[in-house]
């Protein structure tokens, strides 16, 4: 279409992009339109403010830290290529896409962030980072908390909230570090379909 | 379709009745003759096929028929009748409520017929001929229109419309499709001779699969009620089910008038003008609907002062716009669909609370009774040995047909429509759209309406109509829930998740719909952008009422030019003693909204006032929030050991207060629920504690370590995020990622859009004083910081 090719060479190093990521140009055509409507004042980078004016994520519990997951740590903003890539890992993995050795593998299927060997699900590194706010690579149980309190409503007691991390540390802390690290992590979720969950369908 | 009633009555009657004699259940009336000769008596249009004997209830003695007027039977009758359907209506809400575990199997809507099979049993063995069956008028003018206004209310409009594409191809190609498909089979069946020898021709049967072909939306919503799919697949088959009465209507019109003229007379004229008639009749009664629904909500606009009266304006309008389209010749159905679908929003914004709320309960309740009587209806005309005409081979293949077909034109027009689509439709949608064809009342009401004269082969239509409604309301019904689950994705072992599974499962799906937020899931198009524009500045203007009008935007105002007020007395301020550390000491900035606005906005600002204020100036509906204790937890520990009742207890704890966020395979609409207002509360509690805790972040970044005065109450003991023990809590300006001027721009910008989020439908508010005040109060300083900042931005 007409539009897609004019607004596609308005991004620059979209090829590798798209490659990159696996988004094809009509997605990508779309993100950008997304992108420009969120950078109202048009300075080409995101601010956290920019993602505040989404209404309807100060109505998500962990709005705020998926915002902040947006940003690594020490960046003040964030261009659209960094936005794209970030979106990339809530793709569904592809099984029909095919594995074209030469490219580089895909964004959403490798933790590109850690020193582990490659998941299928890098989904869960980024959940990882949503509660290691310190990235010190363990969730202590201060983080834990943190989480729980934002997920669980007003009436729930300080007492109870300890309870219910001290149990689910317990549960998930396989070398009783008091604290739970990415392996734990991934262990704990095995049973859960990440992927059938994560499936959100427009980023396809 | 006229207008007259078809409650007429036979002047053949055993001469015996004619006397007078008590005994009356052994007339045989004669159906075909007395009905014409009433009908052309009574000056109606084509004949309707039914035929109704007064039944005296109480076995007293029957009336000699030649005696009385037919005014008189007919009001007699008339009351009996709707005695015995109040009656039937009661007994089978009483027997489908007993039953709810039941219902999730078998959808009610086949339940019902089940009933209606019972009582018609019972009706014809008292009376050795159905006496009540669902004639034509009684469905299309009494008992069709509440369902869908129903439907066009309470439908989700931007859902509807960003699909309307979709939607429009599946209901005007598709019914095509699948009316030239199955009267063309038929047709083609018929002379290859697998049905034997029947008087019937091509245009009969391209009229009988014009009829046959429409999805029913009552069919649908009953069996969708049970079947829990995605939002996107169920407007599909919903909005379908509703649109495609336009293309129903013109194609059963036109081969009717082609039947009646003849197969010579049809040349290319003809077909052209049956196509035009297609346009007109869509989108005339669309347009018909549109003006109705600008009538309602100019009307409530006006009603301020007779707010008792509102609900019922609702109805009658709707029902007129059903009513003046059907006298124009239009299609009726689209006419109540889009008054409804138009209207919703101005008169939930003009109405008083209470009447929204009565509407919205009134609506349901004759929605729900209307769908009862079709069905059960449909039941009880089928237990009359007088319409059954048996034809395997019609009757087989046309079932086979309506299916295949339906999955051939489902999948095709798919397979077209994802090239264009940025979701695709899976496989698995498609299955559930093709399976979820369900036909019912509407094709039967069409088929009764026939004329015999005509359609020499009638009956052996109307028992077809009625065994398709059957099969497919019945058995795809129950099935459809079975298949569905067939189908999806293999699911985990259904074994108990451990906590953090719970947990993390839940955070997979907020970060799901946060993800979908930022992504924007709905794109920004030029279209609905300027439709939006010009809708906020005319539409609203013209067919809200000014306080509605002023609610939305008046507050925002407010707020806006209170702080740059505040800002700016704060500089002067600052600029008499020489520096803004003031700011810092202040123990109190004292804005006092009452004293400012209240002459000109007290009546919309009812909420922000002292009045709901605690002791600690913090309202008492937070304090009261902490109070409402946790039962369960006292009620268990007793039976458990220790270690079982705490992991009880903790999983307890999770499922009963985890928030639940947006759900992403929700049913926008439902026949039996009306929204609760759980969700609200819960979204405005995390509206309130994301906003604190953006405060909170952004003064002890601003301000360095903890504030000189943070009020102290037990809702705060709560919050503790930030102070607990282990020192972290200086480095929290450090960890926040947000960095200082991005807080406080990142906080007035939330806060902005809160207030204008707030000022929107009162139900939503709630009766929780807005969050502002909250923050305004106990947070001033940082409010003024963020003016000051501001205020040198704006230099």
């Amino acid at each position: 279409m007409g539009s897609t090719n004019s607004t596609l060479s308005k991004i620059p190093n979209v090829e590798e992009l798209m490659q990159e990521t696996g988004f094809t140009p009509a997605h990508i055509v779309r993100l950008y339109d997304r992108f420009e409507a969120l950078d109202k004042e048009k300075t080409g980078h995101l601010r956290p403010q920019d993602f505040g004016a989404i209404n309807r994520l100060a109505m998500n519990p962990i709005g705020d830290r998926i915002i902040g997951a947006f940003f690594s740590p020490g960046q003040e903003t964030v261009d659209f290529h960094s936005f794209v890539r970030i979106l990339a890992h809530f793709r569904p993995a592809d099984k029909k896409r095919p594995k074209d050795p030469s490219m580089p593998e895909p964004v959403n299927s490798r933790t590109s962030k850690l020193k582990y060997p490659p998941l299928v699900f890098s989904l869960i590194s980024v959940a990882f980072q949503l509660y290691d706010q310190d990235k010190d690579g363990k969730i202590s149980r201060a983080e834990l908390l943190q989480v729980l309190r934002s997920m669980l409503e007003m009436q729930v007691t300080e007492e109870q909230l300890e309870s219910i991390a001290d149990r689910t540390i317990q549960e998930a802390d396989l070398d009783k570090d008091d604290a739970i690290s990415f392996e734990e992590f991934r262990k704990s979720l095995e049973k859960v379909n990440i992927d059938h969950k994560m499936s959100i369908r427009f980023l396809r | 379709m006229s207008m007259s009633d078809s409650l007429v009555s036979c002047g053949h009657l055993d001469p015996v009745i004619a006397q007078g004699s008590t005994q009356c259940r052994e007339a045989r009336p004669c159906i075909h003759k007395a009905s014409q000769r009433m009908s052309s008596d009574l000056g109606s249009g084509p004949p309707s096929s039914c035929m109704h004997i007064q039944w005296d209830l109480k076995g007293k003695t029957k009336l000699s028929l030649n005696q009385h007027s037919y005014s008189e039977m007919l009001y007699e009758h008339n009351s009996r009748d709707q005695e015995l359907v109040r009656l039937t209506e009661l007994i089978t809400q009483l027997l489908v409520e007993l039953n709810h575990s039941l219902t999730s199997v078998i959808p009610e809507s086949a339940l019902l017929i089940l009933i209606g099979w019972i009582l018609g049993g019972i009706i014809y063995g008292a009376d050795k001929m159905q006496t009540f069956t669902l004639t034509p008028t009684v469905f299309f003018f009494y008992l069709l229109p509440q369902v869908i206004l129903d439907a066009g209310y309470f439908m989700p409009n931007k859902l509807f419309f960003s699909n309307m594409g979709a939607i429009l191809v599946y209901a005007v190609i598709g019914t095509c499709w699948n009316a030239a498909t199955v009267g063309l089979g038929l047709w083609g069946c018929w002379l290859g001779g697998a049905m034997g020898d029947i008087d019937i021709g091509l245009l009969q049967f391209l009229l009988f699969g014009s009829l046959i072909a429409a999805v029913d939306p009552v069919a649908v919503i009953a069996v969708f009620e049970e079947v829990h799919v995605n939002e996107v697949l169920f407007i599909m088959v919903f909005g379908e089910s509703l649109l495609n009465d336009g293309v129903t209507v013109v194609l059963f019109n036109v081969f009717d008038a082609f039947v009646s003229l003849g197969g010579a007379e049809i040349d290319a004229v003809e077909i052209i003008k049956g196509i035009i008639s297609f346009f007109v009749v869509a989108f005339g009664g669309s347009l018909v609907g549109i003006i109705f629904a600008l009538l309602i909500s100019l009307l409530t606009r006006c009603t301020k002062n007779i707010q008792i009266i509102e609900p019922g304006f609702i109805f009658i309008l709707g029902y007129l716009s059903y009513l003046t389209a059907e006298m124009l010749s239009l299609s009726a159905i689209l006419s109540i669909v889009f008054c409804g679908i138009c209207c919703q929003k101005y008169i939930n914004a003009n109405m008083d609370e209470r009447s929204v709320t009565t509407v919205r309960y009134v609506m349901k309740v004759f929605a729900n009774g209307s769908e009862t009587i079709i069905f059960v209806f449909l039941g009880i005309s089928a237990i009359d040995p007088a319409v059954w005409v048996w034809n395997t081979g019609f009757i087989l293949l046309t079932l086979l047909f309506i299916f295949v077909f339906r999955f051939i034109g489902v999948f095709l027009l798919t397979w077209i429509l994802n090239k264009y689509r940025l979701v695709p439709l899976e496989f698995i949608d498609q299955v559930v759209m093709s399976y979820g064809g369900l036909r019912g009342a509407v094709a039967y009401g069409l088929v009764a309406m026939l004329d015999e004269n005509k359609f020499k082969e009638k009956n052996l239509m109307v028992s077809t109509t009625l065994i398709v409604v059957y099969f497919t309301v019945m058995l795809q019904g129950i099935t459809m829930k079975p298949l569905v689950t067939w189908l999806k994705v293999k699911r985990a072992a259904v074994t108990e998740l451990t906590l953090a599974e719970k947990i993390q499962n839940r955070t997979f799906d907020h970060m799901l719909v946060a993800i979908e937020d930022i992504s924007g899931q709905i794109g920004h198009n030029y279209m609905r952008d300027k439709w939006h524009n010009f809708e906020e500045r005319w539409l609203c203007w013209f067919l809200m009422k000014p306080s509605a009008r002023k609610s939305r935007d008046y507050i925002f105002n407010i707020f806006h030019q209170l702080n740059l007020k505040d800002a700016m007395s704060y500089v002067k301020e600052g600029e008499r003693r020489g520096s803004l550390a003031f700011v810092r000491n202040e123990t109190k900035a004292d804005v006092d909204f009452n004293k400012k606005f209240r002459a000109s906005f007290s009546e919309i600002m009812p909420d922000i006032m002292a009045d709901n204020m605690g002791p600690d100036h913090v309202p008492l509906s937070s304090i009261l929030q902490d109070i409402v204790p946790s039962v369960c937890l006292v009620m268990h520990e007793q039976d458990l050991t220790m270690r079982e009742s705490e992991d009880f207890n903790a999983h307890h704890l999770l499922q009963q207060h985890l928030y639940r966020g947006r759900k992403q395979h929700r049913h926008r609409y439902s026949r039996s629920h009306l929204e609760t207002n759980r969700d609200e509360n819960e979204v405005q509690e995390i509206f309130q504690r994301t906003m604190r805790s953006r405060l909170e972040s952004f003064k002890s970044a601003k301000m360095g370590v903890a504030p000189a005065k943070k009020i102290q109450t037990k809702h705060q003991k709560k919050d503790k995020p930030q102070k607990m023990p282990n020192g972290n809590s200086s480095d929290k300006s450090k960890n926040h990622p947000y960095g200082d001027k991005g807080t406080c721009s990142l906080l007035f910008t939330s806060l902005l859009h809160y207030m204008k989020w707030l000022t929107r439908p009162p139900q939503l508010r709630g009766h929780q004083p807005p969050v502002v005040c909250i923050i305004i109060q106990s947070h001033s300083k940082a409010i003024s910081g963020i003016c000051l900042i501001l205020e040198n931005r704006l230099d």
